[in-house]
């Protein structure tokens, strides 16, 4: 049961009507009270009456079952004058008995049918002016949380792109008129190392980015103490867990790239399983996790690849994938999957992608959900060779070998990072020992270049002149009978070791260049 | 980082096999701690002497010549001696310096 202004508001759509409680026009005196509280049901068989007989009626000669009829009489209206805009049951007039106490006169009903005929149409204009102003006070309304939310995710969303050397970071935000929850972040540790977070918060507007401001701050706060993405997820999830509104969630990805070597160390709660780029294919970075502030005490599977020369990674929300055309057709993942395998430049990937999208969807589209993609590529081998020196002291050749081979990292299928660990510790102890002399003023320095067919390392020392001596094979019978010294395996062991072999001297310098490809036995 | 004694060696008999449990890195400061591990092996007189790496995560090739002249003492006792526990990376270095022609490798 509804009052009749409640009932008129959902009759006519939310828009207020206040005649019907007015009971008597001035030009007709009654001696009932002008107003009354009166309740008609929706399914009231008086307003299916009513809309298809908008004449004037007598009360007492209307016949039905109606709750809202027996009301009317008890209040004591005699007439029931229904106001009808362009065929609308706008409103109802109810009249009292005459002051005079005499029967309505059929000059009466015609009277009142000309003032229902000119105050029906007033009354809708009346009211269409009202619902024009309460709708442009809501669209102005939603327009400021509108700006309010935009104004919050573009404070947070960072302002510049991260510089790594080696790398390429490119990142595209478009927000949804309506404004998702969507952000990315970029978190720069001491070590060197490059946090990447891509999430999405629930809901819509100035909630979502809310909540998205506490997350982030949550994620950033976590990450400074923690150490892995998984630990860095889990404590966000339970700090969240007591702030997030209810029925709202945020999904992320949150990963931990060490740019020296391509390493990337990944958890995710729920979000999008974002793709790696590789000569051979696309693949999933999959990890499990659920979504952070539905539950607490979770935990978050962590994963780690290694991200080769030419590799990159895409981070996006749903807004691309759930893009749908005007067949209502989804963009979907295995079409961005394809997409991305056509696609070797992680940088212009974003202008590909969004202008596949505008192929997909066609002319007029109106952007569904915030679209967010962030991609990180590790650039071509040749153009960033890395370089780095040790002190010549004795135990030396095992920090070589180990910035060696976490530069290389996957580079190599494991035999064959061994092989060029053992040659690569064997020229560092050479350079060491005999190039500078355990000097510790005089370093070795290295360089490790990586392209598509092979690992290349120089190794210098400062004790050019003298030129090495050439690689000898060893004789074993000699060295087991006492006839030679068990020494003098080194230059061997490395030649043996690699596929190629350089020596290079000045007069200040000896260099030697191990060669070890990337394919083969 | 200056070099530090990362090595140790265990003996043990087996019957009349003398096992040395070498643990860490074999390199030119392993050199005493091997040598008298292999001499606390010899005094048992075993028939054969067996070198297990599997603790081994690095022998470089001054660790290869500690090898070499341990298997010259051993040759000169008429005593045979195996490597048991080797990675397949070592292992490929015992065969590449022909140190397998010279010792079982298990």
């Amino acid at each position: 049961m509804t009052t009749i202004r409640g009932f008129w508001r959902n009759f006519i759509g939310q828009k207020e009507v206040t005649v019907a409680e007015t009971a008597v026009p001035t030009p007709i005196p009654t001696t009932q009270t002008s107003d009354f509280d009166l309740e008609i049901a929706p399914h009231d068989p008086l307003l299916a009456y009513v809309q298809h007989n908008p004449v004037v009626l007598a009360v007492d000669q209307l016949k039905l079952n109606s709750p809202a009829l027996a009301a009317m009489r008890q209040a004591g209206v005699k007439l029931i004058v229904p106001l009808v805009s362009q065929g609308e049951l706008i409103g109802l007039i109810n009249l009292g008995s005459r002051l005079s106490e005499q029967e309505y006169a059929s000059d009466d009903y015609k009277l009142l049918a000309d003032l229902a005929a000119q105050a029906a149409p007033a009354l809708r204009v009346a009211q269409l002016v009202k619902q024009q102003q309460q709708e442009a006070a809501e669209r102005e309304r939603i327009e400021q949380e509108l700006k309010v939310a935009r104004l919050i995710q573009q404070t947070l969303l960072p302002q510049a792109l991260p510089t790594l050397a080696g790398w390429t970071v490119s990142a595209y935000y478009q927000p949804a008129r309506a404004v998702g929850g969507d952000f990315y972040d970029f978190i720069t540790f001491p070590d060197g190392k490059m946090g990447f977070i891509v999430a999405d918060v629930t809901d819509k507007g100035v909630p979502a980015a809310l909540v998205m401001a506490t997350t982030r701050t949550l994620l950033r706060a976590a990450a400074e103490r923690l150490e892995t993405p998984g630990a860095v997820l889990a404590r966000t999830n339970d700090v969240l867990v007591d702030e997030i509104p209810p029925k709202m969630f945020v999904t992320c990805f949150y990963a931990v790239l060490d740019p020296a070597n391509g390493r990337l160390r990944y958890a995710n709660a729920g979000h999008d399983v974002p793709y790696r780029y590789t000569a051979d294919g696309v693949v999933e970075l999959r990890a499990t996790g659920m979504p952070l502030g539905l539950l607490p005490g979770m935990t978050y599977e962590e994963k780690e690849t290694t991200l080769n020369f030419g590799d990159y990674v895409l981070l996006y929300s749903d807004g691309l994938v759930e893009a749908h055309n005007p067949e209502r057709e989804m963009f979907g993942f295995p079409r961005l999957q394809e997409l991305m395998a056509t696609h070797a430049n992680g940088d212009t990937l974003k202008e590909f992608l969004l202008d596949q999208l505008a192929a997909f969807t066609g002319p007029g589209w109106e952007q569904e959900d915030d679209v967010t993609l962030v991609t990180l590529q590790r650039e071509q081998g040749p153009s960033s060779p890395i370089e780095f020196e040790i002190p010549s002291a004795p135990g030396n050749e095992r920090l070589a070998m180990a910035r060696v081979a976490e530069i290389v990292g996957e580079q190599l299928a494991a035999p064959r990072l061994e092989k060029l660990k053992t040659a690569v510790a064997e020229a560092a102890m050479n350079a060491m020992e005999h190039g500078n002399k355990y000097d510790p003023d005089k370093p070795v320095s290295l360089n490790v270049f990586v392209d598509e067919t092979a690992v290349r390392v120089t190794i210098t020392d400062e004790g050019g002149g003298a030129p090495l001596k050439p690689s000898t094979t060893p004789d074993l019978e000699a060295k087991l009978a006492g006839e030679q010294s068990p020494r003098g395996w080194g230059l061997f062991l490395i030649q043996n070791m690699v596929n190629e072999m350089h020596i290079q001297q000045d007069a200040q310098h000896h260099t030697i260049e191990l060669v070890m490809y990337r394919q083969g036995e | 980082m200056a070099e530090k004694a990362a090595f140790w060696a265990e003996t043990r008999v087996e019957g009349e096999t003398a096992v040395l449990d070498l643990h860490g890195e074999i390199n030119s400061l392993s050199d005493d701690a091997l040598t008298v591990a292999y001499d606390e092996a010899e005094t048992a007189v075993p028939h054969k002497i067996i070198l297990n790496f599997a603790a081994v995560d690095y022998i470089n090739s001054t660790g290869i010549a500690l090898i070499v002249g341990l298997l010259a003492r051993a040759r000169a006792a008429h005593r045979p001696i195996a490597a048991a526990g080797l990675s397949d990376h070592y292992r490929e270095i015992f065969t590449i310096t022909r140190l397998s022609d010279f010792m079982e490798i298990q």
